[in-house]
């Protein structure tokens, strides 16, 4: 019963790390961009959800109607101003910017918060949830987590399929330069590409916030997870990338459980062996370019 | 077209060169004397100075000139400090000996690191790196015997303090300078001119016969034993070990990267000089380290977006000197020798 518990658990985490996975796979997948500080980010939105939620003494949770839209907007503008530059060119620079991009929010946070760790505090509905059975509970919060990446994936997925903005991103992805001459603004489509992954970090940020502790320094080991996610999902494919969180997430659960020291090893483990044995992911198509 | 050919010869020397060259073992030779008068303190520092070179040297080799940007070279500075520790506490071997027979034991496990890294290209190697590092760093946690997650002293009992304190000094310039010299003979050789190509066209030199795996390696191999050797010797000289310090993505890549964007990537005298700048500030700013840190990123960022040759590179563009001659040039001789040629 334990282990069954464990692999529920591991996957209530896993909707986290999707969530954390979907701006990474959502810009690599328009523009073959990634970015580093996406966990930074996602810590630093925890951090502004914390402030404004003290300020205004709303739910953590309610905060987000302010700090989704404020993410939107924050990467719609650091694609504009920053990154547009770096679209496309050799790989270092993005790698360099971007990572350089994390350093600095990592000192700010550290410079306005200091090192102390910090929680969101949602009141009640942090610990309450539902029993099965004796041994086995879920939590509303883990469970509202899964649902969300559940929401932001499908809704994603729709939007790519069906819109007109969603065809723009497909004909971007799979040909820039083409789609730039059957008159796509793909300056455009990449803002918007950008805006949409900053949203999902800000949304992950916030609700990891929820649920664990945090300090400044805590975006590389997001972002890294939210890439594992990605990997063992496969590029390119969204669903992959949800079943790739809930992998990673349930293999952290079944090594916490074998001793409490393996969980974050056993996830690493995983990626690796994918990384090993089948490169292109479970579900991916193509290669890791 | 053999009066043609006979026109030209490839040069690569030039008369900045030499000059730099006199310099530097002039510099070299005061700075192996300096610790006959420096003091202690001084020394210490300069260690610290010597550390970030060969660091930042190193990794410009790898993603200046080889392609491999890597985000983890934290991992081979921890496995280096810890190979020390383990060989020098639990195995009771000599100080000086232990710190490159360490180096030696994380380059060979560079390699099957590399295995798993070379499966991911560009912007995913570098988190594929970074997370290798979180492993390394992982497994050392749990060893009891290398004092898990608090960290341990190497045990220096019986050496003698000033004989230490030298010796961990010439160690680190011996690490400074090396890099700078391996960095300067792989560029120098047929390894340098392959590896260059594959950086500036993969397909290119593949199809002219460049084994680009096989390049890619030997570099990555180098200078994870050179990072290792670095990071033990560093460590000889702070003493204390802990995994959060020495497997830190903040203490050592983040610098690193910052030394060698602001300096210029892909030269050699790049590393040098954002090293230098580097250094000197951060001793100028000392009481406002984290500012100083967020100030240094913002440079940094600025130079990958508006400034991707760096400070050399832009000198070198400006000036068209080479202080390091690692390219070719190809000079006409005079006109009377094109004449006679042939």
């Amino acid at each position: 019963m334990v282990w069954l518990n464990a692999v529920l658990q591991g996957t209530l985490v896993g909707g986290l790390y999707a969530l954390f996975a979907t701006g990474l796979s959502l810009a690599f997948g328009v523009m073959r961009f990634v970015n580093l500080s996406h966990g930074d980010l996602a810590v630093a939105s925890a951090y502004i959800a914390m402030s404004l939620s003290a300020t205004l003494d709303w739910n953590p949770l309610v905060i987000l109607v302010i700090v989704l839209p404020g993410a939107l907007v924050v990467g719609y503008l650091l694609q504009r101003l920053l990154f547009d530059r770096i679209v496309g060119v050799d790989p270092s620079f993005q790698i360099v910017a971007t990572f350089g991009l994390g350093v600095v929010i990592e000192n700010l946070l550290y410079e306005k918060y200091t090192a102390d760790t910090q929680g969101l505090d949602v009141g009640s509905l942090k610990l309450s949830g539902f029993k099965i059975n004796d041994k086995i509970s879920i939590g509303w919060l883990p469970l509202i987590t899964l649902g969300c990446a559940v929401l932001v994936l499908s809704g994603l997925a729709l939007f790519m399929r069906r819109t007109r903005l969603g065809r723009a991103f497909r004909a971007t992805s799979d040909d820039a330069d083409a789609a730039r001459l059957m008159g796509i603004d793909i300056r455009t489509v990449w803002g918007v590409a950008m805006a949409f992954a900053v949203a999902t970090a800000a949304l992950a940020g916030v609700l990891y916030g929820t649920r664990s502790s945090f300090d400044p320094f805590g975006g590389p080991v997001r972002l890294i997870y939210g890439f594992e996610a990605v990997i063992i999902g496969g590029l390119g494919s969204l669903w992959g990338t949800l079943i790739g969180g809930v992998i990673l997430g349930v293999a952290q659960a079944i090594g916490r459980q074998i001793d409490p020291q393996y969980g974050e090893l056993a996830g690493h483990f995983v990626f690796l062996a994918i990384l090993v044995f089948r490169p292109t992911g479970l579900f991916g198509k193509g290669q890791l370019r | 077209m053999s009066e043609f050919r006979s026109g030209f010869r490839v040069v690569r020397g030039s008369p900045a060169s030499r000059v730099c060259l006199v310099v530097l073992l002039a510099l070299i030779a005061v700075l192996t004397s300096v610790p006959s008068w420096a003091e202690a303190a001084t020394q210490r520092r300069m260690v610290e100075l010597f550390t970030l070179l060969s660091l930042a040297q190193m990794w410009n080799l790898l993603a200046g000139f080889a392609g491999l940007v890597s985000v983890g070279q934290q991992a081979f500075v921890g496995l280096g400090a810890y190979g020390m520790v383990a060989l020098v506490n639990v195995h009771g071997q000599n100080l000086y000996w232990s710190v490159p027979i360490s180096a030696f034991i994380a380059a060979v496990l560079s390699i099957p690191i590399a295995l798993v890294a070379f499966r991911l290209r560009g912007s995913y190697f570098a988190i594929g790196t970074w997370v290798i590092a979180e492993v390394a760093s992982l497994i050392i946690v749990q060893q009891t015997s290398l004092g898990a997650g608090s960290g341990v002293s190497l045990k220096v009992a019986g050496f003698d303090l000033e004989t230490r304190q030298h010796a961990t000094y010439w160690l680190a310039l011996v690490a400074g300078v090396g890099a700078l010299l391996i960095a300067y003979l792989i560029l120098r050789s047929k390894l340098g001119l392959q590896m260059q190509a594959i950086r500036d066209d993969e397909a290119g030199a593949r199809g002219l016969g460049a084994n680009v795996y096989r390049t890619r390696l030997i570099v990555w191999v180098i200078a994870s034993f050179w990072t290792a050797f670095t990071g033990a010797v560093y460590y000889l000289s702070n003493l204390r070990v802990q995994p959060k310090d020495s497997f830190s993505v903040a203490n050592w890549t983040a610098p690193i990267v910052i030394i060698v964007v602001i300096g210029g990537i892909g030269t050699l005298e790049g590393p040098v000089i954002g090293a230098l700048v580097y250094y000197i500030l951060r001793e100028y700013f000392k009481d406002y380290h984290t500012w100083y840190t967020v100030g240094s990123g913002v440079v940094a960022v600025a130079a990958a977006l508006y400034l991707q040759p760096g400070i050399w590179g832009t000198i070198r563009r400006a000036l068209k000197v080479d202080l390091f001659p690692v390219r070719r040039r190809l000079v006409r001789q005079a006109d009377t020798h094109v004449e006679n040629g042939g």
